[in-house]
């Protein structure tokens, strides 16, 4: 027992290690939320007048909205009025590349391990980077220019690429969709915009990295990937954020819109501050993602590796429309500490021999709550729809819990549903397996947590799965249960 | 959290309450307002809009004139045992017919003997409890093995007010063995509202099952609450078959809080028509070594809908818990719809638990291969269907009742479907 003592002192008191925080000097919005501030954000970016009166749409909606409960998630009431919903860093001018780009926050990114300079041009990665509410500067898109890919960050989408993102903005999340889409649809302040054209085949991982850097700021931002007719692409997303005290809110939302033939596989590594060991401070992690596969034939695949929040509350979503489409969600979700977890997955089979699968591997260590929660629906019309779920829970030690509430509703009779879950913890005679071979326990458990989480691991790019492993590791070192 | 509907079904409900009912239960409905869907344990079972809609007489159908005749009509072919009849859901001491050893007694609404907490504070429940006229107490004593099983009868039909509200407890001593099967008849077609409870404690080492069995008119609405204490090393079975009904919907919750239970909860619905069943359950392991398992399975067709939502709780202290659930469902028309929602919630680390969910639908291969071989379809795909919901039944106890259940599963399957 003391050995499991020791070990688990030494994990919890583990440091975060993106938890720094950078000075600089910042263009911010007064603090508060009122019809004043979104056109405010709006004018500071020089916003089109169909995109202000969207916002203030979304706003007027959400003003009549309530804040969602059902989720199993405990956490004090954020005052939305007392956040700051606009922070940029301070430019004298706009940078047309990322030489104009103050070198600073270039540093910034450095620190994280994310060069958007050079070294990535090797790595065969285009970057978007953002900063609190803007985009910094984006990696690459000469290269992808070439072939018609635009990847750029939301705003100048907004003032390059008007029509496109008119006709996408809020098609697969609708901005009174839910309580934080409205208020993201409101107030959100950039985030990347993709579009892959007709049968090209992105040649290169897309990725967007989020750093929330002031404080009492709440992050939104905002995502659209559109993928035309037998376009493929593969998106990456992280994050991090400072080590505060005070909780900080991130709602964003994500949308992916898949064409006939088309296919976007889309992989998060969330490691947001996930708060200390008292549970004290950490992001509130409230995102909406969906896709639609609207053509026939088309695919989304979500991968996610969640290590960070405080609290998450978060289902990426696909919509079957298109015949022969095709879902897939793979996550796997670790919680310690304090951190309470509530993510899953929507999959709605409208269109004809569609097929989801959906993979859950859900870990939870210390004080930590996690839920799977997911939806999986057959709508009458869609005949021979396909879906397996597998969601299978680890508890390491007495004080966590582990929580599934899959939600299966079939209305076609050829619908062909499976659905398995199991809890468990790692065997004694797994580790005893291990020990007697000579791998110490802590090494085994790493070893067998990897295992458990390998089949999801697999779906990530390399790059994002080497990153998954260790960050994996380093969550859970040592907290033998 | 509850919804309160319309004023005039919560009223009108209310206004049912005993002049000497359970003040608390009444409180509960007053705060809480009976369900619509945006109650989430209510989300696919509008009961309360159908009883708005099914039911014009807001008051306790008055005892009908029956005869011991009626009685033996409602009897289940074969089966040896002692019958507690309810006349309309009120206790009928002149036409039971009672074993020795053990005590039935009436209970009027102002005595109830114990109250088992109920996690959802159900309306349906607390209106049951606040409303019932002639409630029955079952007490087995210490050492006491019942040798024939008890048959609860509850003969049924709207006769001047369309509510029916059957209460029964049942406190089971140590060292106690009983199967009561419950079985309700409707007298005729009319439409009613039938909202029974049952409460039942164990003490240490008993072993109770029960068995119900729900194919009344198709006009009618039930709610069903039992539940159940149960103490160390005692086991628990509960069966539920339903073929027949407007709109039913069954909570079964089952708290284990000694070590060494064990509770068990196996039900079988056949659905057509426009039938409705809603099955919610709870098992709550609450100390450590106690084991569950559910079994739940469905076939549904033509606009039928199923319903099943399955919770297994293990609490902190509840180490080596093995819980086990299983729903599988077979629908045969695009027009039935299922909504089943498995859900684990736990707290402890040491422990097995899993669920299985399955819904598809019959094997056209292994049906061709029946048809191949001169069975027409349709007595083929009764066959199969029967080789899918058959293995529920193989858990009943007494040979009579499961003889009974197996005929009337094969004859649903090889008319209706």
């Amino acid at each position: 027992m003391s050995k499991d003592n020791q070990i688990l002192e030494e994990f919890t008191s583990k440091e975060y290690e993106h938890g720094w925080s950078v000075n600089y000097e910042a263009d911010e919005a007064p603090i508060g939320l009122n019809e004043e501030i979104i056109r405010w954000i709006s004018a500071k970016k020089e916003e089109p007048q169909w995109l202000l009166d969207w916002r203030l749409k979304a706003f007027r909606a959400w003003e009549k909205m309530t804040e969602p409960e059902w989720a199993n998630v405990h956490y004090p009431k954020i005052d939305l009025q007392k956040l700051r919903y606009y922070s940029a860093p301070k430019q004298s001018k706009k940078p047309k590349n990322l030489d104009e780009v103050d070198p600073e926050l270039l540093q910034i990114y450095e620190r994280l391990g994310i060069s958007l300079n050079e070294q990535k041009r090797l790595q065969g990665i285009a970057v978007d980077a953002v900063l609190d509410s803007v985009s910094v500067g984006t990696t690459f898109k000469e290269t992808l220019g070439k072939l018609g890919i635009i990847f750029c960050s939301f705003s100048e989408a907004v003032h390059n690429h008007p029509e496109l993102v008119k006709k996408y903005l809020g098609s697969v999340v609708p901005m009174t969709d839910n309580y934080y889409a409205a208020l993201n649809s409101a107030v959100f302040s950039d985030g990347s915009f993709c579009y892959i054209p007709k049968g090209v085949r992105c040649p290169m991982e897309l990725s967007t990295y989020f750093r929330i850097n002031a404080a009492n700021t709440g992050q939104f931002e905002r995502t659209l990937i559109v993928a035309d007719e037998g376009s493929y692409c593969s998106y990456l997303e992280g994050c991090t954020a400072p080590q505060r005290d005070e909780n900080q809110l991130h709602a964003a939302v994500v949308e992916i819109f898949a064409a006939k033939d088309a296919e976007v596989k889309y992989s998060t590594v969330q490691n947001w501050f996930p708060g200390d060991k008292e549970g004290k401070g950490g992001i509130f992690n409230f995102v909406t993602k969906r896709g639609i596969c609207f053509g026939d034939n088309s695919k989304i695949s979500w991968t996610q590796v969640e290590t960070g929040s405080a609290v998450t509350w978060k289902y990426p979503s696909c919509i079957l429309k298109g015949d022969n489409s095709i879902g897939e969600f793979y996550s796997v979700a670790v919680t310690n500490n304090y951190q309470q977890a509530d993510t899953g997955t929507k999959m709605i089979h409208i269109g004809k021999n569609t097929k989801s699968r959906i993979v859950s591997k859900g870990i939870s260590a210390g004080k930590s709550q996690n839920s799977y929660r997911g939806q999986v629906q057959v709508m009458k019309r869609a005949h021979n729809a396909r879906n397996f779920s597998q969601c299978d829970s680890l508890l390491m030690g007495s004080k966590c819990g582990a929580h599934t509430f899959p939600y299966i509703d079939i209305q076609n009779s050829t619908a062909k549903v499976e659905h398995e879950a199991t809890t468990s913890k790692i065997g004694e005679d797994q580790l005893f397996y291990c020990n007697q071979r000579g791998i110490a326990t802590e090494d085994a458990v790493a070893l067998i947590v990897n295992g458990y989480a390998k089949e999801v691991l697999n779906q990530l790019p390399m790059e994002f799965a080497v990153e998954a492993q260790k960050l994996l590791a380093l969550t859970l070192e040592g907290s033998v249960g | 959290m509850t919804t309160i509907t319309k004023d005039n079904i919560t009223d009108s409900l209310l206004a049912t309450v005993h002049p000497n009912g359970n003040s608390e239960a009444a409180q509960v409905i007053r705060e809480n307002g009976f369900p619509t869907t945006k109650h989430e344990e209510y989300k696919f079972t509008n009961i309360t809009k159908r009883i708005e809609s099914k039911i014009q007489s807001f008051q306790q159908a008055k005892p009908l004139g029956l005869t011991q005749q009626d009685v033996s009509k409602a009897m289940i072919k074969d089966l040896d045992a002692d019958v507690v009849v309810f006349n309309n859901g009120q206790f009928s001491a002149e036409l039971s017919s009672l074993g020795e050893g053990y005590a039935v007694t009436n209970v009027t609404n102002s005595e109830a003997p114990f109250s088992i907490k109920d996690l959802y504070d159900d309306s349906y429940l607390a209106l049951n409890k606040a409303s019932f006229e002639k409630g029955v107490f079952i007490q087995v004593p210490k050492n006491k093995v019942l040798d024939k099983p008890v048959l609860l009868l509850n003969l049924v039909k709207a006769n001047d007010g369309q509510l029916i509200t059957p209460k029964l407890w049942i406190d089971c001593a140590e060292n106690t063995e009983a199967v009561f099967i419950e079985q309700t008849v409707s007298q005729d077609e009319q439409a009613y509202l039938l909202n029974g409870s049952v409460e039942i404690k164990t003490a240490s080492n008993s072993h109770i099952h029960y068995y119900r069995v729900q194919n009344q008119n198709n006009e009618a609405l039930e709610v069903n609450n039992l539940l159940t204490d149960i103490h160390r090393d005692s086991t628990f079975t509960s069966f539920v078959l339903s073929l027949e009904g407007d709109m039913i919907r069954n909570n079964v919750t089952l708290n284990l809080l000694d070590s060494g239970c064990e509770g068990n909860m196996y039900g079988l619905y056949l659905l057509g028509g426009k039938t409705h069943v809603d099955n919610h359950t709870n098992v709550d392991h609450t100390k450590p070594h106690s084991e569950s398992n559910e079994l739940y399975k469905g076939v549904l067709a033509d606009t039928s809908r199923g319903v099943f939502n399955g919770k297994i709780f293990v609490r902190e202290d509840a180490q080596k818990t093995n819980a086990f659930q299983q729903n599988n469902n077979i629908l045969l028309s695009d027009e039935a719809t299922i909504n089943t929602k498995p859900q684990l919630e736990i707290w402890a680390d040491d422990v097995k638990c899993s669920h299985g969910c399955t819904t598809g639908q019959l094997d056209e291969e292994a049906l061709f291969y029946l048809q191949a071989r001169g069975i027409d379809k349709k007595q083929g795909k009764a066959l199969l269907l029967y080789a899918f919901a058959g293995d529920v039944l193989e858990h009943l106890k007494i040979e009579a009742f499961k003889e009974y259940c197996i005929d009337l599963v094969q004859k649903k399957l090889g008319t209706n479907f």
